[in-house]
């Protein structure tokens, strides 16, 4: 007995929902849900974290991802730059670094700029300078890229009716390409910031004092001193979304206006 | 020719006018020769109009006036600049040739009057007020005085191409390229721009312009030259050129842009 289209598409529909619900009971039913709520969902025993959260591991982790997306987006620029010169050495320089630097994870460049770097010179270097050198320089490898593509973007006529009004190169470059560049790169940049939020956590190899938590440290720090279990981690992650989806939103909305400017 | 000046009024007031003198221009992509010894000159004042069929070298040619392309051989003397000369100051020169591009190629990210004063300001070093004084006169000359807050996705073609030589205007220039200044502008529009083109001649202005308008060559030109395979096949008062050509080439191209049932193939 043959079905109709319409048929069909009801029986996969009702197949579909079946196996979601099915999932779902199989999921509750091996939850261990005693242990889950004394060690994970334990809300209760997190009233310690407020308001410190705030004022230790937010702004902490908003500091840290900052410094490092404006090393990121100078380096970025930068590199970007080196990229599309006619001058060999310098393209050469830039996607050395940038592959260099795609390719390790971000944990190791902080421990080598936690570590290695204090050691081979003997300087002492604050947290905060660490957060900014190694997550920047991993962000501006990453940047570069986007602000290539982003420059590349930028009609060749732009150039050239910049140049043909008497505008030097580098004087085109700032007033009339890189600007067109930036509205091109918005949405994947902040995309980048959501990265470099992320990122930002990876500080946790080194050593920190109190004050320099930012949020995965200070939920960490929750762990053994409450009596929660997992929780304080959970709160924790719960604000790198109050971070990160906003900036998403944005991104989205980014990518809508210039959807509607192009010509 | 390159000493040569001329002054005439116009209504932005007293302005200089250059001549252009080109002497065996050549100009290769690869083996591929596109320029094969052009010598051609503009004295100041005067309007050429450079026909031909699409890759002729017509718009190669105007884009070496002002080093958008690097000529091989040969020379140019744009007023007082010998622009094959490797140590010409470029930027100096360009102040001095307004180019007008087939895409427009206004700056999206500034407004009208924007576009007209950036160069103004950072270029030739204009206070912003004066800047914009100049800027919005010359936005009044191509009848757009009232869109000076329009930015450029807000206007039709041939609003954005006439703000492209507003644009241009604004530095004073003593040249006038034109690069198939109406060929990507719809039909209604091309008229506002070539009657703009048209006053600017009659203000004195040395212009250079590439077109397929055969109607405004003969109208407005001093002179046509006509350009087929890299070479100018032949030149001569426009209205000789385009009512009684002498050349093969010349007639055959003419009877095909003329013709009104013949379709045209866009460069």
């Amino acid at each position: 007995m043959a079905m109709t289209a319409r048929q069909r598409a009801r029986v996969s529909l009702y197949v579909q929902a079946g196996i979601f619900v099915v999932a779902v009971a199989a999921l509750i039913l091996a939850t261990d849900w005693k242990t889950l709520t004394t060690n994970v969902f334990n809300f209760g025993k997190i009233g310690p974290m407020f308001p410190d959260i705030f004022f230790s591991g937010l702004k902490n982790t908003l500091i840290y991802t900052f410094l490092g997306f404006i090393v990121g987006l100078s380096g970025g620029l930068l590199l970007a730059l080196m990229k599309l010169s006619s001058f060999p050495l310098y393209r050469w320089i830039a996607t050395g670094y940038i592959e260099f630097f795609r390719g390790i994870p971000a944990l190791l460049v902080f421990i080598a700029f936690g570590y290695g770097v204090p050691l081979a010179f003997g300087v002492q270097w604050n947290v905060a300078v660490v957060v900014m050198v190694s997550l920047g320089m991993v962000a501006a490898a990453y940047i570069a890229e986007t602000l290539r593509a982003g420059l590349q973007a930028v009609p060749k006529g732009q150039m050239e009716a910049a140049r043909s009004l008497g505008m030097p190169q580098w004087r085109a470059m700032v007033t009339i390409v890189i600007p067109q560049a930036f509205r091109i790169v918005l949405p994947p940049l902040t995309n980048e910031v959501i990265l470099l939020t992320k990122d930002s956590s990876l500080i946790y190899v080194l050593g920190l004092t109190a004050a320099q938590y930012e949020l995965t440290k200070f939920g960490r720090d929750g762990i053994s001193s409450l009596g929660a279990g997992l929780t304080p981690l959970l709160v924790a992650g719960a604000f790198y979304l109050v971070v990160t989806i906003p900036l998403s939103l944005l991104a989205r909305k980014f990518e809508s206006r210039s959807a509607r400017t192009k010509r | 020719m390159n000493d040569v000046e001329i002054h005439s009024r116009t209504q932005s007031g007293r302005v200089h006018a250059a001549g252009v003198a080109i002497k065996d221009l050549r100009k290769s992509y690869g083996s591929n020769e596109v320029l094969k010894g052009i010598s051609l000159d503009v004295a100041p004042g005067e309007v050429v109009c450079l026909i031909g069929p699409s890759g002729s070298g017509k718009s190669t040619l105007l884009r070496c006036v002002n080093l958008l392309e690097q000529p091989n051989e040969g020379s140019i003397h744009v007023g007082g600049f010998d622009a094959t000369d490797p140590d010409v100051d470029i930027d100096k020169m360009r102040r001095k040739v307004g180019m007008v591009f087939q895409q427009f190629n206004l700056f999206p990210h500034l407004n009208a009057l924007r576009n007209c004063t950036i160069a103004q300001t950072k270029v030739l070093k204009r206070p912003q007020a004066e800047a914009d004084k100049i800027a919005r006169a010359n936005l009044e000359r191509v009848g757009l005085g009232h869109l000076a807050d329009r930015f450029p996705d807000q206007l039709s073609g041939g609003q954005q191409q006439r703000v492209a030589i507003a644009r241009a205007l604004s530095m004073d220039p003593e040249l006038m390229l034109f690069d198939e200044p109406t060929s990507a502008l719809d039909p209604e529009t091309v008229g506002d721009v070539l009657s703009v083109m048209r006053n600017l001649a009659k203000e004195g202005m040395t212009m250079l312009v590439v077109t397929h308008e055969m109607g405004f060559a003969r109208e407005v030109a001093d002179r046509v030259v006509f350009m087929d395979g890299g070479v100018v096949v032949e030149e001569g008062v426009a209205e000789h050129v385009i009512s009684s050509p002498t050349q093969g080439r010349t007639k055959e191209f003419l009877r095909r842009v003329l013709d009104p049932t013949h379709i045209e193939i866009a460069e």
